[in-house]
């Protein structure tokens, strides 16, 4: 059996396990739970065995010894291993808690990551190095990186279930907050959705951004489309935002409370916040200095990840306000992932840099 | 707090410095218009963000919104006056708030442990309170072994009815915070020593050159290396039979008064340093102007075996010995491809693909016109079976320097590794205290533990819960 078949189980294992968590959220029966999480546990199996198949693909492809070949070199890898490492940290929280309800919320972003690489095209072939990439510091910049963008993704999910439960009233800024983000999150996913079911491509991501993204809704040339997909926008925004307490009701009845939900978000930061600043701030500085003789070039990878720096800082130092602790500091955990994915992605896909291999 | 009314300007001045709010309002500051840095194009034509802007925002719109930013310093925003304010305020912020609470946190630190009344002990955050069988004396020992066993090294006093130990633990994690701002600091002072003192260039070196100038990034300045580098030989190697680049190396060799004191081959990720001066592998080219000038270097074999290896020209001409084959020069691609037509042309300015087109004679009469690739060994062999391997052509590449001086990377280096380690003891480590009282009653001792932590009291908790249980595992063995 070969690497990707290996992939293939686990993308399915995790997609199965999605289902299945959020089952056991709704009708809370200890069974469908344990089934869950033995299914996320075989798709990690698989998966890690798929990566170490991989990482040895590689390296007999290209004969540059096993250090220099670890599979973290194009966007199908990194999502890849963002998503084992998101998962373990699922896992860690599973057994640490004795709570399985976050399954539900931490899954989904294991889902939609595997699933945009299967939909878009990302290239899966094992590409050779370019010169920059031929460095010792790859492997530790990007797991590190990696690392604590799981981190953070959990802080995410904990950050924003925690508005969801605490908020009370329909015009509290908070509650308008988790609202719009979930509804923008959600109206983003369709009108992906509606695109690929549209154009029936399957393109490397860059050239989908360009020629492809939002062309059948928002950019549609017909402007009564257009003009539809905002109604259509608004009316999205306008139903979660009125039926957005019942959501709340789901998570209150399985007995996950604000405390552990605002422990965790600031756990997964504490761990993330220094791992990002060693890993992906100072080794990918000391590595640029090797490639390029400037440790520091306000590219736009290099400032993305350094205004995620500093949001983070900003919610770290947040908690020691008085009355800012609790939801205030959870929107900036939320704001903060948006940071995280849009120095991952956004910056390779609609921002040109030095980091622009990183979509090849 | 009381006496907040009476403060002066200058102590509130000074609260507003070295606050927390002041700090995030910064963070926010310099994430914010960050942003725009990362979406105009820094240092580019003006025709670039113009581009950039009408896209965003419509072609009407955009040459007033460039005209607005440009005055804003937005163009080359991380150089301008108001974002290094802010950089300068982030720097004040860190060292008012530094001074503002380490004094306060010092006292934490060096604070000598004393042992702890009752009615204090139980209004800890940690409490915990069990009646152990036996006297004191003997109970005494069992929480020394504990405690000890928990890694607590913990000083005794003998009380009224019984006694007391208190130990603490990582008293100077407190910090780990100051060591992570102050890192900040020591980076920005690298940062600037490097701007002050260092340069950053760029020099493009032709094979077979040598110059002793560099020219600056950022303006037009000239910067004398006071040395020579020379460019033995450059090559791009490609995957296959691809244009994908596999490796840039340059064969270089450092000249002090004429004399060759250094020789080494870059390529990206290992660059040369001589005199704090480094060069970097950054680019490469092919100089068109230099076609007549380059040798081409050939290795010569006969169908009988007979080896030469032989250098020449544009046009010229060479004889295969051991053999009746001649060949003349006529014609050089850097980047060969034949179309469907079967035509040659060149796709590219750089040495993808160099090719060279040979006229060859037998014994004096023409007999075939081919082009040889270097890439391709299989155009190498003639049909009488002699071989004609083309092995480079020198002399017609540049090598694509980056110039670098910076005498204050090591200060940012332990800036870094100060910061790593700071947020390390900052987030894994804490200060934890512990008092256990023992007090004798009538056949039994009452065990009172009070403890605290500053950071990540669950795990303290957890910890002095392990104690309990191992003061209540040794009772019962001993029963």
């Amino acid at each position: 059996m070969d690497s990707s078949a290996l992939f293939g189980i686990s993308t399915m294992a995790y997609i199965l396990a999605m289902i299945m968590y959020i089952t056991y959220l709704a009708f809370r029966k200890e069974q469908i739970g344990i089934t869950a999480t033995a299914i996320t546990i075989a798709g990690l199996a698989a998966q890690t065995l798929a990566i170490i198949l991989r990482w040895k693909e590689f390296a007999d492809l290209s004969g540059m010894g096993f250090l220099r070949s670890a599979p973290l070199t194009n966007l199908y890898e990194s999502m890849v291993f963002f998503v084992w490492c998101l998962i373990i940290g699922y896992l860690l929280i599973e057994f640490r808690f004795k709570n399985r309800s976050f399954g539900a919320f931490v899954t989904p972003i294991a889902g939609v990551a595997l699933a945009f690489i299967d939909l878009t095209g990302v290239s899966k072939e094992i590409q050779p190095l370019v010169p920059a990439l031929k460095s010792n510091w790859l492997l530790a910049h990007v797991t590190m990186s990696f690392v604590a963008y799981a981190a953070f993704s959990i802080s995410f999910s904990t950050g924003l279930m925690y508005l969801i439960v605490t908020t009370e009233k329909r015009r509290e800024p908070s509650y308008i907050f988790w609202t719009l983000t979930f509804g923008i999150f959600m109206i983003v996913m369709i009108a992906m959705a509606i695109d690929l079911f549209s154009f029936k491509v399957a393109v490397k991501p860059d050239i989908f951004v360009k020629s492809y993204l939002f062309k059948t809704t928002f950019l549609n040339s017909s402007p009564a489309v257009k003009l539809l997909s905002w109604i259509a926008s608004c009316v999205i925004l306008f139903v979660v935002w009125q039926f957005g307490s019942l959501l709340k009701k789901v998570i209150q009845k399985v007995n996950i409370d604000a405390g552990m939900l605002d422990e965790i978000t600031y756990k997964s930061i504490a761990v993330g916040f220094p791992i990002f600043t060693l890993g992906g701030l100072i080794f990918g500085a000391i590595w640029a200095d090797q490639a390029w003789g400037v440790y520091w070039s306000w590219d736009p990878k290099e400032t993305w990840s350094l205004i995620t720096w500093f949001i983070y800082a900003f919610y770290l130092h947040g908690r020691m306000i008085r009355g800012w602790r609790g939801k205030k500091v959870a929107m900036v955990a939320v704001i903060g992932f948006m940071a995280v994915i849009f120095t991952y992605l956004g910056v390779n896909l609609l921002l040109s840099g030095l980091h622009a291999y990183g979509s090849q | 707090m009381e006496d907040k009314k009476n403060k002066s300007i200058i102590d509130k001045f000074w609260d507003l410095l070295a606050s927390v709010k002041l700090a995030i309002i910064i963070f926010a500051l310099i994430a914010l218009t960050s942003i725009v840095g990362t979406i105009l194009e820094q240092g580019a034509d003006e025709a670039r963000n113009l581009q950039i802007l009408a896209k965003l925002f419509g072609e009407s719109v955009a040459p007033s919104l460039y005209t607005i930013f440009n005055k804003l310093g937005f163009m080359d925003m991380y150089h301008s006056w108001w974002f290094i304010s802010i950089l300068i305020l982030f720097s004040v912020n860190l060292i008012i708030c530094s001074l503002d609470r380490l004094p306060k946190v010092w006292k934490l630190i060096s604070e000598p442990m004393a042992p702890s009344p009752e009615e204090k002990l139980r209004k800890f955050l940690i409490t915990r309170e069990v009646v152990i069988q036996g006297p004191a004396a003997k109970v005494r020992d069992t929480v020394a072994d504990a405690l000890k066993q928990l890694g607590f090294k913990s000083q005794e006093v003998t009380e009224e009815k019984g006694f007391q130990f208190f130990s603490q633990k990582g008293p100077y994690s407190r910090l780990g915070v100051f060591i992570t701002h102050c890192s900040i600091l020591v980076i920005l002072c690298g940062a600037i020593i490097g701007l002050r003192f260092g340069f950053k260039g760029y020099v493009n070196v032709p094979e077979g050159t040598a110059t002793n100038l560099a020219f600056a990034d950022r303006g037009t300045r000239n910067i004398p290396l006071g040395f020579e580098v020379r460019c033995d030989n450059f090559d791009a190697e490609f995957y296959g039979m691809s244009d994908m680049p596999k490796e840039y190396r340059s064969w270089l060799t450092i000249l002090k008064d004429g004399r060759e004191v250094l020789k080494k081959s870059i390529v990206v990720n290992d660059p040369l340093t001589y005199e704090g001066i480094t060069f970097y592998q950054a680019s490469y080219g092919f100089m068109n102007e230099n076609i007549d000038r380059g040798i081409f270097l050939f290795r010569l074999i006969s169908a009988n075996g007979q080896s030469s290896d032989i250098q020449l020209r544009l046009g010229d001409s060479f004889h295969i010995q051991g053999s009746n084959i001649s060949g003349k020069i006529l014609n050089f691609s850097p980047a060969l491809r034949i179309d469907e037509h079967g035509h040659a042309f060149t796709y590219a300015n750089q040495m993808n693909n160099p090719a060279v087109l040979i006229d060859f004679s037998e014994s004096g009469a023409r007999t075939l016109t081919g082009w040889i690739l270097k890439r391709h060994p299989e155009t190498w062999q003639l049909p009488n079976g002699d071989r004609v391997e083309f092995l480079d052509y020198w002399g017609v590449e540049f090598t694509g320097l980056q110039v670098r001086k910076d005498p204050g990377v090591w200060i940012v280096y332990f800036g870094c590794f100060a910061m790593s380690a700071g947020l390390f003891i900052a987030f894994f480590m804490s200060h934890r205290k512990i008092w256990v009282k023992l007090v004798e009653e009538k056949n039994s001792t009452r065990i009172l533990v009070g403890a605290t932590a500053n950071k990540n009291r669950a795990a303290f908790e957890r910890k002095v819960d392990t104690l309990l249980s191992l003061l209540g595992r040794k009772e019962k063995g001993e029963k």
